[in-house]
């Protein structure tokens, strides 16, 4: 079967570009922070205090990804959001709100938000995610991949094969998404709640290190007999899958 | 103003606001509908009488001026004219008379008791009613009921009777019907206003004491006078609203104290951390590590504080609108991979056992929730107290009508007397647990369950504890199937 293989970075990543964002928060403090925060990490944040401006802006710029926050002045979160999708306006929403229950998050994603993400939250999480929803955007339009490769390592989704260096690693099916996921989101910090809300399709906080347990064990099988590891965790955010510097070469 | 007896109720509003408050009561209008239809019946009644009674006297007026006329016409059979005239003269002088008056063809009085009669009843022979006079000074003072003959020679005779006692009986009847109606008036008014400011009054009552629970005295109640109508079923109906509000308020107040309770203890920990930090001179590392160990206390007092949210959120019986028909072994197969490799790690055996086909109406990420709780519970608490692998059993099956799900554990359980006291004060944190979770976790569970109109029971595992759901079945979906295979048998 012909497949094609989108991985001209040899790191992995397919979108290691700045993102262009825009912020609309009404907390001034928040916003600035935020704004701050995105710019030492090599973005470029735009701020909106209330919701018609919000509304305004994310109308004209070509912005990668909206940050609203659900609880805004003059035009709230949703209607903001439901908004610019009448107006077929489809850049991607992460939707930030103090109400973090299911039946929120349920509210948030049906009025066109792509992700949901309760305050308080880690910044490490808000980046991650903003650079999911940023590099989905990038890879929209494209069917998606038969087949990932990261370094040596290579993942078929048809035949559910996975090796490594040409080395067959056999996997349980859980172990086989939590991969796939991995490998779709190459070069990209993903946070256990991502994972936990793409691999197990479960949004709850599990209180315990059940992922850790999960990733270190498929860390386990891939990085078995070879000298790198190929899953990094990142301290105080996640994990990345990529090939290590020294290795790539 | 006048004194009113509503005064006495000493009620904030003017006179003419409380009368039009009156006015406008139910009970008050009702009576005025009543009062309405209770006059037409009068009128209807007394009018039916008065109808009757005339035709009878009629009828009594008109036979008796028969027989008169049988009496004059042997007189004139007997003796002409002349004997006519003057039976006619002798019988017009007898008190209580009848009335009888000849005339000549040109209407001149030839004799007879009437003055005055019309010259057209006299020109028309038959009978009428009329109004005549005694004599010529009160023309047309009575009113009479007379028969007129043309005698031989253009004479004219008239017999008749006076209709006096008719029409005193019709203005008897009319002030009879007058009276009547005054007192059904008086009477109606009176009682729609007795009605109404009865009503009112315990309207007003129920008002005064819903304004003193707005203002803040949650623990008011309506009056509820015990017998029973539709006023005494509104108020208690309204109680037990108030009863159900009261417990929901109660509800969230222990959330809150529970709130402030649960977290002050690692809010301490959290600044004493960041406190002892700043007192002593650190190299960066060491601050770095601080700063970790803050933001790990942070997370954990977020999570707590989303748990206790979640909580009152779900006691509130919000997310009820978001369930839909959910196979609980899946659910359960599906949490346990999950914690899995988890339990592993830390020495448990974790199996499942669960039938096909449990279907209840739920909402997966609560339940998912839930389990994730329980079994995590059972990680923490329930390895074998003498050591040894421990174990965790997650069952799903249906019995009695019911879907029920079980967590048992290996580890030393709650005692008999404890689990009670552990179900009651499930908000809390458990102290007596070093580790924070169960006390949380178990509420968490416990709000779910009852979200989900099921019941949450703990039990002996022996050894070990046995946590264990027990939730409805999805109906629709049972009965859809039981409809499925009747078809396909037939």
């Amino acid at each position: 079967m012909l497949s094609e293989v989108r991985s001209p970075d040899p790191r992995g990543a397919l979108w290691t570009g700045s993102m262009r964002l825009l912020i609309i928060e009404d907390d001034r403090e928040a916003a600035a922070y935020l704004v701050k925060a995105f710019r030492e990490t090599g973005h470029v944040a735009d701020c909106a205090h209330d919701g018609l401006d919000g509304y305004a802006l994310a109308r004209e710029g070509a912005y990668d990804v909206l940050i609203v926050d659900r609880m805004l002045p003059k035009l709230d979160g949703l209607s903001l959001v439901r908004s610019l999708r009448e107006q077929k306006v489809a850049t991607p929403v992460l939707i930030l709100s103090a109400l973090g229950q299911v039946d929120d998050r349920v509210k948030g994603l049906r009025a066109g938000g792509d992700d949901y993400l309760p305050k308080p939250y880690a910044f490490s999480e808000l980046l991650a995610r903003t650079e999911a929803l940023a590099r989905r955007q990038v890879g929209s339009g494209t069917a998606e991949e038969t087949r990932y490769r990261v370094g040596d390592l290579e993942l078929d989704r048809l035949s559910h094969r996975v090796t490594r260096s040409g080395r067959e690693i056999p996997l349980q099916p859980r172990e086989f998404r939590l991969l796939e996921y991995l490998m779709r989101h190459a070069g990209q910090v993903v946070t256990r709640t991502m994972l936990l809300e793409h691999v197990w399709d479960y949004h709850f906080d599990p209180q315990t290190n059940v992922i850790d347990v999960h990733v270190s064990r498929l860390r386990g099988k891939l990085d078995k007999g070879f000298p790198s590891p190929i899953i990094h965790t990142v301290r105080g955010a996640g994990y990345v899958l990529r090939v290590d510097e020294g290795a790539a070469g | 103003m006048n004194r009113l007896p509503i005064d006495a109720l000493n009620s904030p509003e003017t006179g003419a606001a409380r009368f039009q408050k009156l006015f406008r009561t139910t009970a008050f209008k009702l009576s005025l509908a009543y009062l309405a239809i209770f006059t037409l019946c009068a009128f209807l009644a007394l009018g039916y009488v008065a109808w009757n009674a005339r035709a009878v006297l009629d009828d009594q007026i008109v036979s008796t001026i028969d027989a008169e006329i049988n009496g004059l016409s042997e007189q004139y059979n007997a003796g002409g004219l002349r004997r006519l005239i003057s039976v006619v003269e002798r019988r017009s002088r007898e008190p209580g008379a009848s009335l009888y008056l000849v005339t000549t063809a040109g209407g001149d009085h030839v004799v007879g008791n009437v003055g005055y009669v019309p010259a057209a009843i006299l020109a028309t022979p038959g009978q009428s009613e009329t109004r005549y006079g005694r004599n010529d000074s009160d023309a047309e003072a009575h009113r009479a009921i007379v028969r007129v003959f043309t005698l031989p020679g253009g004479f004219r005779l008239l017999v008749g009777r006076d209709t006096e006692e008719r029409d005193r009986l019709r203005a008897v009847i009319g002030r009879a019907f007058g009276t009547s109606v005054a007192a059904i008036v008086l009477l109606g008014v009176i009682g729609g206003w007795l009605a109404a400011s009865r009503v009112l009054r315990r309207v007003d009552a129920m008002t005064q004491t819903t304004r003193a629970i707005m203002a803040g005295d949650l623990d008011g109640r309506l009056h509820v006078a015990g017998n029973g109508d539709e006023l005494d079923r509104l108020a208690s109906s309204l109680n037990q609203m108030l009863e159900r509000i009261g417990e929901l308020m109660r509800g969230m107040r222990d959330v809150s104290d529970n709130i402030a309770h649960d977290l002050k203890t690692p809010l301490t920990r959290l600044r004493n951390r960041a406190d002892e930090a700043l007192r002593r001179p650190s190299t960066p590392d060491e601050l770095r590590a601080a700063l970790e160990a803050v933001i790990d206390e942070g997370d954990g007092l977020i999570r707590i504080f989303n748990a206790l949210l979640m909580i009152a959120r779900l006691e509130a019986g919000s997310a009820r609108e978001i369930m839909a028909p959910l196979d609980l072994g899946a659910a359960a197969r599906s949490v346990a991979e999950l914690y899995e490799a988890l339990a592993e790690d830390q020495g448990f055996t974790l199996d499942v056992a669960a039938q096909d086909g449990v279907v209840v109406e739920a909402n997966r990420e609560l339940i998912g929730q839930a389990l994730a709780n329980l079994v995590d519970n059972a990680l923490k608490y329930g390895a074998p107290p003498e050591g040894g692998p421990g174990r965790i059993a997650v069952s799903v099956w249906r019995e009695g009508g019911r879907a029920r799900l079980a967590v048992s554990d290996s580890g030393p359980g709650i005692p008999e007397g404890e689990r009670t006291h552990v179900l009651a004060r499930f908000v809390r944190l458990e102290q007596s647990r070093s580790r924070p979770g169960l006390g949380v976790g178990l509420s968490l569970v416990n709000a779910v369950v009852r979200l989900h109109r099921g019941t949450l029971h703990l039990r002996d595992n022996g050894p070990g504890l046995r946590v264990e759901v027990v939730l409805p079945l999805a109906q629709d979906d049972a009965a859809d199937a039981v409809d499925l295979e009747r078809l396909k048998t037939r």
